[in-house]
């Protein structure tokens, strides 16, 4: 206090360099405000650990499928050589497990013992025997999953101590589980199926590859749309357009759309895009275009703040050498913006990407057992095929809901990666 | 100079129409050993929106001459240099009245291009301001935009010239392919300077060319202004009485957006008529 009591010219008391109780306390408080900022980066930090390890732990059995491997004999007449997609493979494949479990005969026993296989195998052995119709008449091996149950249990999510009334596997289908593994016929590869495949009602089945390409043909159409359309209005707006009341208008409405909840636009796109002008239900065309929508203002608004952070002495220095106002801005304005530009459009992109209420009013949660083929067929997208795994009963889709979302992660991750990095590829100095 | 007084023919051109005056110039012109009247403004107001930024300017300046705007900050005179190529255009509340004629033709007229205007009324601005683009490619737009050269040798005829002009050639021949914001001020400043010659102007327009620069730098750049001179008509706007004493031959002091007085250099430093520019000359104010 000594500082401030003194008179002018009057010497300070005590020695200079000592702080006083004000600067102690000011010193006090900038640790304070410190400590703070810490908590509230740990914390934070905290929060999203649990998230992701959450999500890491509960995905984990998803990274593997259980498979079995089988001894099949086709018999020669079967299966018609010439078209070998049309026998009757689940026929053959329940002999070839009746072959294995010669003891079990009753009906209910073998539809028992069949739960444990899945419903895909037949596919997995037609798609050999299409691929190679030499096979026929001889015994060869065939790979394919584990029904749900089974898998469950080869990963210990079901547990064989409990009571049986409580589990979802008898004891008879334990039994014979552990005869499989005995003989060494379970394996479990990396489930590579969880990528490739497409959805299915069978989770050991279910896929995201539908899903990844109906999200890959949305952001598609989105990004067609949206850019260009985004990048004429911000230029318009902000270098051509005579500054007035009309323009305000826009300008505010523009900054209001971006707060627009998502399930207004996907309300907007059932309306017009699906009721007015009929386009289909479910298609990534209509995800595309009503992602456009959201997307707009964030590109409109990114592109803005990049056209007015280009300095005017290089507005300057082309108009005074001569060029035309569009010159200007595209010869020089509007490459200099690129960067902020794309920056703006990729994490706009991969807000559209997580995107999920309006694609559910357009249908886009459908269940679609195969890829679409092109952007007019009915397919789902990344975030609604979570969503609608996560709505699933059994119990292989627990893990799979929580893989897909580490794949939407990922995703997202990358998009947002390569914004950073062209922000610091492209950024200049001036 | 000797022979007819500036004001005189502006005066005598006030009274004519626009034709009959760009021909009174021309002749006068003819008649002046070549410092003819290169622009004539009459009359010139500038608004910024409800604000009156330049009131009634009215100077003639001389062709292949340097002149120097000079006067305190807010006075005007780059306002008014502004005008010379309709710089002042690109902002939306500015608006001119009165004339600007160069070679006899109204710049304000509706039919004047502002493009083919800048293309003949070249720009150097307060800061450099190159483009983040190679040195060759700062000089090579101009001409490129304009249709005067394609790439290729008849354009690296047109740099090499531009930029030998800007006396810049030697120190950057070998790096023509790097960023001319890569270069020191003064030579940024001077690649600009290069940069509006590159276009072949009459006039080159000069914002306070040197208040970035050390005085090396700007000891260069003076030295250009005054090599130019003898192909280009040039108007300098400068803070600096010593810089305007050393390179220009006429003067013009603005204060509080009126001209105040328009003479010779020589004249006004050492003899000026009104007050205001002795006060300001001497440093009592501004």
């Amino acid at each position: 206090m000594s500082d401030t009591t003194a008179r002018p010219g009057e010497p300070k008391r005590g020695v200079w360099y000592e702080p006083d109780a004000k600067l102690r306390r000011r010193h006090a408080a900038d640790k304070r405000l410190r400590a703070y900022g810490i908590a509230a980066i740990v914390f934070a930090l905290a929060m999203l650990a649990t998230l992701v390890g959450t999500i890491a732990i509960t995905a984990a059995p998803a990274v593997t499928q259980t498979m079995v491997t089988l001894e099949v004999v086709v018999p020669e007449g079967a299966v018609d050589p010439t078209d070998p997609r049309g026998g009757s493979y689940q026929k053959i494949l329940n002999e070839s497990i009746a072959r294995i479990f010669p003891d079990v005969d009753a009906p209910r026993e073998l539809r028992e013992l069949r739960q444990l296989f899945s419903n895909g195998g037949q596919y997995a052995l037609r798609d050999k025997v299409v691929a190679d119709p030499s096979l026929i008449g001889r015994t060869f091996e065939v790979t394919f999953p584990l029904s749900d149950i089974g898998d469950q249990l080869h990963k210990g999510v079901i547990d064989r101590d409990l009571p049986p009334d409580y589990r979802r596997v008898s004891d008879t289908q334990i039994g014979w589980y552990d005869r499989l593994v005995e003989q060494g016929r379970i394996s479990a590869p990396l489930n590579w199926g969880m990528i490739f495949n497409a959805d299915s009602r069978f989770p050991e089945l279910a896929g995201l590859w539908g899903a990844l390409i109906g999200s890959f043909y949305a952001l598609l159409i989105c990004f067609i749309v949206s850019f260009p359309v985004g990048i004429a209005a911000a230029v318009y707006l902000e270098e051509f357009a005579p500054k007035n009341r009309f323009t305000d208008i826009i300008e505010v409405n523009i900054n209001n759309l971006a707060a627009v909840p998502s399930i207004v636009f996907g309300l907007l796109g059932l309306a017009v895009f699906l009721n007015f002008f009929g386009m289909p239900r479910s298609a990534p065309i209509v995800g595309g275009l009503v992602l456009s929508l959201m997307t707009l203002p964030t590109i409109i608004i990114a592109t803005r703040a990049a056209l007015k952070a280009v300095p005017p002495s290089i507005r300057e220095a082309a108009i005074g050498v001569g060029a035309s106002k569009m010159q200007t801005v595209g010869h020089h304005v509007l490459p200099l913006a690129m960067p902020g530009i794309l920056t703006g459009t990729i994490i706009g992109l991969a807000q559209a990407l997580g995107e999920t209420a309006p694609l559910l009013l357009i249908g886009m949660n459908a269940f679609i057992t195969a890829a679409p083929d092109s952007m007019f067929n009915p397919s789902t997208a990344l975030p609604t095929q979570i969503y609608i795994w996560a709505d699933s009963p059994e119990r292989g889709f627990t893990s799979r809901t929580s893989a897909a979302i580490i794949v939407l992660l990922g995703f997202l991750v990358c998009m947002n990666a390569i914004a950073i990095y062209m922000r610091k590829r492209f950024e200049r100095r001036w | 100079m000797t022979t007819l007084d500036a004001t005189e023919v502006s005066g005598m051109i006030m009274n004519k129409t626009a034709e009959e005056a760009g021909a009174l110039a021309k002749a006068a012109a003819s008649a002046q050993a070549g410092h003819e009247t290169k622009i004539a403004a009459t009359n010139v107001s500038v608004f910024y929106g409800e604000k009156q930024a330049l009131f009634d300017v009215s100077i003639d300046i001389p062709a292949r001459q340097v002149m120097a705007f000079i006067g305190p900050s807010g006075c005007g005179k780059s306002t008014f240099l502004r005008c010379i190529n309709r710089m002042n255009d690109t902002i939306d509340i500015c608006s001119v009245t009165g004339t600007i004629e160069i070679d006899g033709a109204n710049i304000y007229d509706p039919k004047i291009d502002p493009v083919l205007l800048r293309a003949r009324v070249g720009m150097v601005f307060q800061k450099p301001n190159p483009f983040p683009k190679s040195i060759y490619d700062n000089i090579a737009y101009g001409p490129r935009i304009h249709g005067v050269a394609k790439n290729g040798s008849a354009m690296d005829e047109i740099v090499e010239t531009s930029l030998s002009r800007a006396g810049l050639w030697k120190e950057v021949k070998d790096r023509l392919n790097e960023p001319g914001t890569g270069l020191s001020g003064g030579q940024q400043q001077r690649l600009c300077i290069a940069r509006a010659i590159a276009v072949n102007p009459d006039v080159i327009l000069m914002d306070e060319p040197c208040s970035a620069l050390d005085p090396i730098a700007t000891a260069k750049v003076e030295e250009l202004i005054d090599e130019l001179r003898q192909h280009y008509t040039i108007v300098i706007v400068t803070h600096s009485m010593q810089q305007a004493a050393r390179v220009s031959q006429k003067a013009a002091f603005f204060h509080l957006g009126n001209l105040i007085e328009v003479d010779e250099t020589e004249k006004m430093f050492t003899n000026p008529t009104d007050k205001r520019t002795q006060d300001y000359i001497t440093g009592r104010f501004g």
